[in-house]
């Protein structure tokens, strides 16, 4: 059936849920890409005020892709609580984005109805949030995790440790590693990306991070982000793993391009549990952003936001212990300047916690979109204040594997100051014994790795 | 270096070398004498200089202050180009390496939003033809648009071009204008130089503004070559902004897919040097015609 609104005088027809959300999304190069964003300003708004009347019931009824035909669809409605789900699937969209701010509605609130939450009532409710709406429901949702370690607890902000090398050198990697750890860095992970993805290497790479960790007592974990096939037969061969990495999408077609289904990924979680180095009992590490699926062609013509919602319902599944979220990597065609990208990050990190993921963000850059370092470091100010678990750390912003800019071991010891905050308990006593950290603040040697030159490693003691 | 190995690459690369040379140095001494009356004419007073900041190594420069261990450092920093050794002021960055950041995005911001000049053009040789798309914004936000052929395109290359030739070379400024201009001048000689010793029939090379890789698709609908070799400017990084790629490809054609072609990448002074690669994937055209195949279709 078409819903209809005047707006100016003017009528507007639309004639899917899927249309609607398309149109009421703020403005994306990637939608304009794909031909189902709003034409007009005002056609946006009135496509916004008609979502804004849907129900909860008539979103999950409508998924932007049928039941029948693709596997995250299923994915998510099988595994909603239908109780929970009942109980608030009277509620309209407006009155949903009125409840998740109220005064009288608090974190606990907001975890307790998650599971009764399909992707398309999540997306819904983010279009009709501000930048600060987004930022400010997100600041009440807290997701703490536990890997070897525990992170995204109340005052805390982690940091993955990204010590690329272009050669994937083990030395090269260790190398940044300890400039990171000298900034206070790496208490979410220490996650490799490869440049060559085959099983000796990511043996090879697992084994030298695992041992360092051991080497000097460090409370994190690592990981090494080859396809998770890789990554699986690196494990059975006896490679020193914390956890699985992989990139996940919200199509079954886009998840098939990436080579994983959600039998892959259950065997994936299985094979972590047995063979895993750290007890849980959250063992995967998933990467998502916007436009995966429009670049691979795999979007169906549906919007990239709420495509990147349902990769969160997916994700769901595998209770993972840290989710990063890569808006900005992918390029101008789906995210075209700085403020798109800091618009999409502050969607997904809200949407991603609404569904109860434990999201890290990384907005993040290429050469050939406009946006620069100013830009990225409006979008981890913003992104701290809505309590995002963790962010990259990558030496001087410059990946030189990669090619891209990220958040840099600099930027994670200023937000950590900006806002009050500490690393994760056990690492922060770690710092402490290191003498990298002391009440909270970097010590004067903080930032030189030759203070590992001149200490035995406490593993060894 | 393995690849290298055969000695007719060899001897092409030595020719096209010292033909290079003869030319750079009758450039460089135009260029010197147009430079010094720049300078003449347009500063009276002495000036103020400061060093480059783009020279230094990362691999080598240490710009911690006092550190503990001077000599680690200078280890450390030799087994990674990642930015490490940094140093701090509060929990920022000191200026010089700030400073050296932004010029490195700079650099590859500008090898994208830039254009291959009309001078560079005429110097290869190289006439021009587009793409539909209009602008720079539009070929970066779509994508699928710098693979099409304008009707005038077509109609140009219709004119200018020898039909079924065994094979065809096109430039494509990409991603990067600068990587065009860096290379193209070094490679190019030393691409045609190779297909000349092995004896194959080369058309005329031309110039492709606002395309992506698969615009060799529709070039070949129109001339119908063996092989086609597309030069193309790669993405920039912070490490380079002029780095070029090779594409080969066997009859490519509309529904070419991307593993149907075969790549060399990374061509810049400072990866695979842009002479060496010239004659390289010469003999890989070679190789592409011999087998009729290209991509995962042939073994090269």
């Amino acid at each position: 059936m078409p819903w209809t609104t005047r707006l100016f005088g003017k009528h507007y027809t639309f004639f899917s849920i899927k249309e609607i959300l398309a149109k009421a999304s703020e403005e994306k190069s990637g939608d304009v890409f794909a031909k189902i964003a709003a034409e007009s300003n005002e056609e946006r708004i009135a496509a916004k005020r008609v979502l804004a009347e849907l129900t909860l019931k008539e979103l999950r009824e409508n998924p932007v892709i049928p039941y029948e035909e693709d596997e995250v669809t299923r994915v998510i409605d099988d595994g909603l609580c239908k109780g929970v789900y009942n109980s608030i699937s009277h509620m309209t969209v407006a009155e949903f984005r009125e409840w998740l701010l109220s005064h009288g509605t608090a974190g606990e609130d907001i975890r307790r109805i998650s599971v009764g939450l399909t992707a398309e009532m999540v997306s819904a409710v983010a279009k009709l949030m501000s930048n600060m709406d987004l930022v400010y429901a997100a600041s009440k949702i807290r997701v703490v995790t536990k890997n070897r370690t525990e992170i995204g607890l109340p005052g805390t902000l982690s940091y993955r440790i990204q010590p690329n090398h272009p050669a994937d050198s083990v030395e090269g990697i260790l190398a940044s590693v300890m400039e990171g750890l000298s900034y206070g860095s790496g208490d979410a992970v220490i996650g490799i990306n490869p440049n060559e993805d085959t099983v000796e290497n990511t043996i090879k790479l697992l084994n030298a991070t695992y041992d360092f960790i051991m080497e000097w007592a460090i409370p994190t974990q690592n990981c090494v982000l080859s396809h998770v096939t890789t990554q699986m037969k690196a494990v059975e061969k006896g490679a020193k793993a914390c956890m699985f990495f992989q990139s996940i999408a919200g199509s079954e077609s886009c998840n098939k391009v990436f080579g994983v289904s959600a039998s892959i990924l259950d065997e994936a979680l299985d094979l972590i549990k047995r063979e895993g180095y750290a007890a849980g009992p959250n063992l995967m590490y998933f990467e998502t952003g916007q436009g995966s699926e429009l670049s691979l062609e795999s979007h169906h013509g549906a919007d990239m936001q709420t495509l990147e919602a349902r990769t969160y319902g997916f994700g769901r599944r595998y209770m993972p212990f840290m989710v990063n979220n890569v808006s900005g990597f992918i390029g101008p065609e789906t995210l075209y300047d700085g403020k798109q990208i800091i618009r999409a990050s502050l969607e997904d990190h809200f949407m991603g916690k609404l569904i109860g993921l434990p999201m890290g963000m990384a907005p993040c850059y290429t050469n050939h979109v406009k946006v620069d370092q100013n830009d990225q470091e409006n979008a981890i100010m913003l992104l701290a204040m809505a309590g995002a678990n963790y962010y990259m750390g990558v030496p001087g912003s410059d990946d030189c594997m990669l090619s891209y800019q990220d958040t840099s071991y600099h930027d994670d010891a200023t937000l950590r100051e900006l806002l009050g905050l500490r690393p994760a308990p056990e690492f922060e006593k770690w710092l402490e014994d290191m003498g990298i950290m002391k009440d909270g603040k970097l010590t004067e040697i903080a930032g030189d790795p030759s203070l590992f030159s001149k200490i035995t490693p406490p593993g060894r003691r | 270096m393995a690849l290298f190995k055969d000695e007719q690459i060899e001897s092409i690369v030595r020719k096209v070398i010292e033909e290079l040379k003869g030319k750079e140095e009758k450039a460089d001494i135009e260029m010197r004498s147009v430079e010094n009356q720049v300078e003449k004419s347009t500063y009276n007073e002495e000036t103020v200089e400061f060093s480059d900041i783009s020279e230094y190594s990362l691999y080598e420069k240490v710009f911690i202050k006092e550190p503990i261990d001077e000599e680690y450092l200078i280890r450390l920093k030799s087994l990674t180009p990642a930015r490490i050794a940094l140093g701090r002021t509060g929990p920022r960055y000191l200026t010089i390496p700030w400073l050296r950041f932004r010029a490195d995005h700079a650099s590859a911001m500008d090898a994208v939003f830039s254009d291959v000049s009309d001078d560079f053009l005429d110097r290869m040789g190289l006439f021009t033809v587009k793409t539909v798309v209009r602008d720079k914004d539009e070929y970066l936000t779509r994508p699928d648009l710098g693979r099409i052929l304008s009707e005038e395109a077509k109609e140009e290359i219709r004119k200018r071009c020898p039909l079924k030739p065994q094979v065809q070379v096109i430039v494509v400024d990409g991603l990067s204008s600068k990587a065009i201009e860096a290379n193209v001048p070094d490679f190019l000689p030393a691409l045609l130089e190779g297909l000349k010793a092995y004896d194959m029939e080369v058309g005329v090379p031309f110039f492709i503004k606002f395309g992506r890789v698969p615009v060799m698709d529709a070039v070949n609908e129109v001339i119908q070559a063996d092989v086609v070799v597309e030069l193309i400017g790669e993405r920039p990084g912070l490490g380079t902004a002029t780095s070029m790629s090779a594409y080969l490809c066997w009859r490519p054609k509309k529904g070419t897919v991307e593993s149907d072609r075969s790549v060399v990448s990374n061509i810049h002074d400072k990866g695979m040097p842009p002479v060496e690669a010239g004659a390289h994937v010469a003999s890989l055209v070679k190789k592409i015609y011999d087998n009729k195949g290209s991509g995962i279709n042939v073994n090269l």
